[in-house]
């Protein structure tokens, strides 16, 4: 998934018609004195880290500026900020207003349901999870007709809106439904939906771009998500790669199997320390390429557990073997094999010529890989 | 019918020409599937396989009288293809291509469903019953005809279960692997009903994942309208929260839809549930032979 900051989301807001504040993003304190002193950013004004973690305003994340000087002081304090493990790049500039009052209103998927979900309260401008549930309205919204005027008036009924604002949320809901479809989100939110005179402001925003939509979205190639760099390097490859805590190196095939691995070595006291998902693959090089990936990340041993399919265990035989010859022998690890299915007997005995034993009992064999981890024989 | 397929359903295969595609047909048509038909737009005409290739699925339904597709389509042109299949007349398609957009998948599914189709996947290894047919990409070795009925959300880790299942010399009436997207066209609560119905199914092993409230769904449901005996397993339980497991459905959010909750869900509801995958045969075997049927 591609987490916009805030900024990135209030710019998809801006080409679909949501009101928002007036602002602008800066990347250093002479870049936000020099906004504000043009009026680019009219006072006062509020100056907010762009970074993706929640709970700016309790960081010291937020601040608020009557002056280019403030203004410079607040940016300046704020990019020098590490928030909760993230460096802050960016801050956001945006005039201060006179808010009545804070809703919430969002766009996501409903899995059990199949269905879009409108979900709106009128406690805004808090975490919804800490939201009485009582509080909390779910809409489900049917592509096909897609959002309908009585969906938008009971939606403005929900958050207690008549006349101007009331108008306002229609023209805005109208908005972010064409924007969390066109767009392939995951999640468009909007926390706090101010109430501000007559009318509504989006003051915050949270858009959510899914994966695997970005064949038709080329404009967000660029967005890192808050992946590690070998994480990086793997989804450039088309490899599944998580990185956890412990030390040994699991390598797979298939979402359901590497999880299922996982949870065997955790049970017999073994910390895995990143997990890499094959997938299905019938190429050799891209078994190789998995297996120097992996080098990388210097685990202390390697289990190899593969059930063949599509993925054959000859295949995957060869492709590690390859790779072995490529990796230094000071950066060598064990390697504790198990593979199944198809052409079991092939790669196992191109295992064996390379030295490497399988074992061919998820039990055993991960009771082995967590006894080299350890250090044992 | 048994549970969707039998020796009587006729395959078209959605996207022949392509490598996977290819490689499918033949491996269904070794299992015994009729793979009747095959589509590309702009490849009809000739043969892959010894199936013969059209330019649309209604071609190959006029032509040849195919009922279930099965989709390899690349995830761009896949809701296009489903959409062609559902006008055809096609009322069963397996999805097997992976990274559709869910928002493509929602399209799908309502449109399947408005026409009275049934979407099996998408991201999903198929569904076979061995001895009559396979639509999907199950490797055939893992297989034997017998009596245990196999859903999951899970592709390897099926076939790695349901090959156990077979090496404690049992064997399975019909398997069926839903998928792991977050957007599915048929859902343990889906599938459910047909292995109660089907006379040929004593038990079902249900295969779940982390993330979403599919299990805990299915155990409401098992409480109330099952009355097999249901062997479970979920994968994940080491896993953080807040960390995407390869499966895009894979994922804890805010403490919801933990491995814990999903196993204590469906304990709730009678079924046994299984700490590892290797315990799967054991409970299937002890609750076959008559010591542990509730």
């Amino acid at each position: 998934m591609v987490k916009l900051a805030e900024w990135r989301g209030k710019d998809v807001f801006r080409r679909y018609g949501i009101p928002l504040p007036r602002g602008h993003v800066a990347r250093s304190g002479e870049e936000a004195q020099s906004l504000v002193r043009a009026g680019t950013v009219p006072l006062p004004c509020v100056v907010k880290a762009q970074v993706l973690a929640g709970g700016r305003g309790k960081g010291g994340a937020v601040r608020f500026a009557d002056t280019p000087d403030q203004a410079r002081e607040a940016a300046t304090a704020i990019l020098a900020l590490e928030f909760k493990g993230e460096k802050v790049r960016e801050v956001l500039l945006e005039e201060k207003l006179p808010i009545a009052r804070e809703l919430y209103i969002s766009l996501t998927l409903d899995r059990a349901l199949r269905l879009p979900v409108l979900i709106t309260s009128a406690q805004g401008g808090v975490e919804i999870e800490s939201v009485d549930d009582r509080q909390i309205s779910r809409q489900p919204i049917h592509p096909f007709p897609g959002l309908t005027g009585y969906e938008k008036r009971r939606a403005a009924e929900v958050l207690g809106l008549s006349g101007g604002p009331a108008k306002s949320l229609d023209r805005l809901l109208e908005a972010l439904w064409r924007a969390f479809m066109a767009e392939d989100a995951e999640l468009v939110e909007i926390n706090p939906l101010a109430v501000v005179g007559d009318g509504l402001v989006a003051l915050d925003a949270k858009v959510i771009i899914e994966d695997d939509a970005a064949f038709r979205h080329p404009e967000y190639a660029d967005i890192r998500d808050d992946r590690t760099p070998l994480e990086e390097i793997a989804r450039e490859k088309d490899i599944a790669f998580v990185q956890l805590d412990g030390n040994i190196g699991v390598i797979a095939n298939g979402a359901g199997l590497t999880m299922a691995t996982l949870d065997v070595l955790q049970e017999f006291g073994g910390a895995p320390g990143v997990f890499l998902d094959l997938g299905g693959t019938d190429d050799p090089k891209k078994v190789t390429e998995a297996f120097l990936l992996m080098a990388q990340a210097e685990p202390r041993v390697v289990f190899l557990n593969i059930f063949g399919g599509v993925t054959r265990c000859d295949t995957v035989a060869k492709g590690l073997v390859e790779a072995m010859k490529q990796v230094p022998t000071a950066q060598r690890f064990p390697i504790v094999a198990r593979i199944r299915g198809n052409n079991e007997k092939e790669g196992t005995e191109i295992l064996r010529a390379a030295g490497i034993t399988a074992v061919p009992q998820l039990k055993e064999s991960a009771q082995a890989a967590v006894a080299l981890a350890r250090g044992g024989p | 019918m048994t549970v969707l397929v039998d020796r009587d359903t006729r395959v078209v295969v959605q996207g022949i020409t392509g490598h996977q595609g290819t490689v499918h047909t033949r491996q269904m048509k070794a299992f015994g599937t009729q793979v009747v038909a095959g589509v590309t737009p702009t490849k009809g005409g000739g043969e892959v396989e010894g199936v013969p290739v059209f330019d649309s699925v209604q071609a190959a339904v006029d032509r040849t009288d195919a009922n279930v597709s099965c989709v390899f389509v690349p995830a761009p042109w896949a809701k296009d293809a489903v959409v062609e299949a559902v006008d055809a007349g096609i009322r069963l398609l397996t999805v097997v291509t992976e990274h559709i957009p869910f928002h493509d998948m929602l399209v799908m599914y309502h449109y399947a469903k408005s026409k009275g189709a049934r979407i099996i996947g998408p991201n999903c290894p198929g569904i076979a019953a061995p001895g009559k047919s396979k639509v999907g990409i199950i490797p055939n070795l893992v297989f034997q005809p017998g009596r245990v009925g196999v859903i999951s959300r899970s592709g390897t880790l099926t076939y790695e279960i349901v090959n156990g299942i077979k090496e404690h010399g049992l064997g399975q009436s019909t398997c069926i692997g839903l998928g792991g997207d977050p957007v599915v066209g048929t859902s343990f609560v889906d599938a459910l009903p047909l292995f109660e119905q089907d006379p040929e199914t004593d038990l079902v092993v249900l295969v779940g994942e982390i993330g979403g409230t599919a299990e805990e769904d299915a155990a409401e449901f098992i409480s109330h309208h099952f009355t097999k005996p249901v062997v479970a397993y979920i994968a994940g339980r080491s896993a953080p929260p807040g960390k995407r497991m390869g499966h895009a459905g894979a994922i804890i959010t805010r403490g919801k839809g933990t491995a814990a909750t999903k196993a204590a869900a469906l304990e709730a509801a009678g079924a046994r549930v299984a700490r590892f995958p290797y315990e799967i045969p054991d409970l299937v075997t002890e609750i076959m032979s008559g010591s542990g049927r509730r």
